[in-house]
């Protein structure tokens, strides 16, 4: 239930909530008072770093992830230009192998807009809910969205200007995100007009790559232009609406990175590379309740910080999974 | 007031001045970005007015003459519809047709729909019902309706006839010609005519195709229920000779007279804003 009610408020804009003195579990005290007596100097930290930094596996997550992403995206091209009946269809809504699939938040707009049901948009939403349900919600974002993709290259440039002084970085509050969520449900209602897809560099690239390029590709390079000169990762962080609905499933989910305190140095490398960093607060040290915490439902399940983690304290897991085993 | 109470009412200490500031600071920002975002959005709506980027829809697209509006509700924008249709008719429409973007249109001089699927291939693709599901053969589609624009450019009413490729070489458009290949369109420019007194808009025609089919006991695909109820087009007869295209009420607005009309531009248009018996589309 904390789970829960934790996720939501991190998806809300909210800032993660801070443990008081008495919220603490005794393990987690003790522990932290074992780490004061036996600190660790910044040679070792930096060892540590160094050897994950150096370790084979250190892109284990990402390269996953980006293998997946653009076969997911490649299949769509592939099933178009040799014309077979694999993933039929765009981002926003397809057919695989002939089986109804709806992007769920194309889905939600067509619904507040048309506001008739069709049976085939109800199969491919339903199937899709369940999908991203048993994948983590905004594992969407991260392992299919290829809009992801190019606001991960381009945050990198951004980085890198960052540390030259060359680009800014202006922080908004998460919060907007939510008030755009509901002012796209409400306008989507009342005006009958699926206003989001008009923006959605998702629905816009999607498409892009499977009927070919066009001025729409402009508005794509603009929030990437922004993203690299102005704000990190702005359009995920801040604005996209395909982001809460997903991560609103991913409440629901039982694909989680789970934190252990046990061995973390609360250096913050996890929370450097993450592109929403507030649900890794919890690494910040004193901020753990129990020995595991599982990290919030705004996380995309990219992986960025399993692989950084030089002490492994970040992983994967499924909850309820070794019950069954 | 005791030390406690005051814990108890207020737990958060009070904020500092700096942090105030950059509270402030912070609305403000996103404030700003709201505004933007809440433009881009609206911006959207722009190219609705007047109805400048009305267009040719697929068939079975729910659509009230030029108010698009429930159409472009229903619309995923997914292209399904694109990539079923045998002859590549459909195209998604870009960033310019601001909340339309995306959507299925028909450049009809460009490459008409010619019915060649004869099951309605773009309806049955459709997830969402933007292309209806209510009509289920050709004849019943309510796309548009054919209008001779051009009168004093038409060969046929010049009473002259026509002779080599419709739309020259370099043509790209697909047809269906029964003939040559019932399941494989193949270019108008591949298909050479040499006729008395054109008649291409009416030859070409495929509610006229399938009527002479069910005539002569052969439907599409064996389906006596392709067969369309009413004519679309018939030649009339002038006085001082030439004929004179009529368009009937059984035109579906398909854009196949359009793009096979040889004069250009083409004598003969296909309106958006009318069809053939509005009670079908109201």
């Amino acid at each position: 239930m904390n789970y829960v009610i934790e996720s939501l408020r991190q998806l809300m804009g909210l800032d993660p909530s801070k443990p008081g003195p008495e919220d603490r579990r005794p393990e987690v005290v003790t522990l932290m008072a074992e780490k004061r007596r036996d600190k660790l100097t910044r040679e070792m930290l930096h060892a540590v770093e160094a050897g994950r930094a150096q370790a084979a596996d250190r892109h284990k997550w990402r390269n996953r992830r980006w293998a997946t992403l653009i076969t997911v995206n490649l299949l769509f091209v592939v099933s178009y230009y040799l014309d077979v009946q694999l993933l039929e269809g765009a981002m926003t809504a397809s057919r695989f192998v002939g089986f109804h699939l709806a992007d769920l938040n194309s889905a939600l707009q067509v619904m507040l807009a048309y506001q008739h049901l069709v049976l085939n948009l109800v199969i491919g939403t339903v199937t899709v809910f369940i999908l991203w349900l048993l994948l983590g919600g905004r594992t969407f974002c991260s392992w299919a969205c290829p809009y992801h993709l190019l606001a991960e290259w381009a945050e990198k440039l951004h980085l890198w200007l960052a540390k030259r002084k060359w680009a800014r970085d202006i922080k908004f509050h998460r919060g907007g995100r939510t008030i755009f969520y509901l002012f796209f449900i409400i306008l989507t209602l009342v005006s009958g007009y699926t206003l989001f897809e008009t923006l959605s560099p998702t629905g816009i690239l999607s498409r892009a790559l499977i009927y070919g390029p066009g001025l729409a590709l402009i508005w794509v390079l603009a929030l990437l232009a922004f993203e690299v000169f102005v704000s990190r990762r702005a359009w995920c962080r801040y604005v996209c609406p395909i982001g809460v609905t997903y991560g609103l499933v991913g409440v629901l989910s039982p694909v989680r990175v789970q934190y252990r305190v046990q061995d973390c140095h609360h250096e913050g490398d996890c929370r450097a590379i993450c592109l929403v960093p507030h649900v890794l607060d919890v690494t910040i040290r004193g901020r753990a309740r129990a020995v595991t915490t599982d990290i919030g439902a705004d996380c995309t399940r990219c992986g960025l910080c399993v692989d950084i983690c030089p002490t492994n304290s970040l992983s994967f897991k499924v909850k309820g999974l070794d019950k069954v085993l | 007031m005791s030390p406690e109470q005051t814990k108890a009412t207020s737990p958060r200490p009070a904020l500092s001045p700096k942090r105030r500031e950059q509270n402030r600071r912070e609305f403000i920002r996103t404030s700003i970005l709201g505004i933007g975002v809440l433009g881009a959005t609206l911006a959207g709506l722009l190219p609705l007015a007047g109805q400048a980027n009305a267009r040719l829809r697929p068939p079975g697209a729910i659509k009230d003459r030029l108010q698009e509006q429930e159409f472009l509700a229903a619309c995923i924008k997914c292209g399904q519809c694109v990539q079923v249709c045998p002859v590549e008719a459909i195209r998604l429409a870009d960033l310019t047709d601001g909340v339309g973007v995306g959507t299925p249109f028909i450049q009809a001089r460009d490459q008409a729909c010619d019915f060649s699927c004869d099951g309605l291939q773009c309806v049955l693709a459709c997830p969402t019902g933007a292309l209806t599901h209510d009509i289920n053969y050709p004849s019943q589609a309510r796309m548009g309706l054919a209008r001779l624009a051009r009168p004093e450019s038409c060969l046929a009413v010049r009473g002259q006839g026509f002779r080599g490729q419709a739309r020259g070489a370099d043509f790209s458009g697909l047809l269906r010609y029964e003939a040559v290949n019932r399941w494989l369109p193949i270019p108008v420019a591949d298909h050479p005519y040499d006729l008395e007194l054109c008649d291409l808009c009416l030859r070409q025609c495929p509610i006229e195709i399938r009527l002479a089919q069910c005539a002569a006991g052969t439907p599409p695909s064996g389906d006596a229920n392709q067969c369309p109820p009413r004519s679309a087009i018939r030649l009339g007869a002038q006085a001082g000779g030439g004929a004179l295209p009529l368009v009937l009420d059984g035109c579906v607005g398909c854009g196949v007279c359009e793009m096979i009309c040889p004069v250009d531009p083409a004598a003969i248009v296909i309106d958006i804003d009318r069809v053939a018996d509005a009670a079908q589309v109201g």
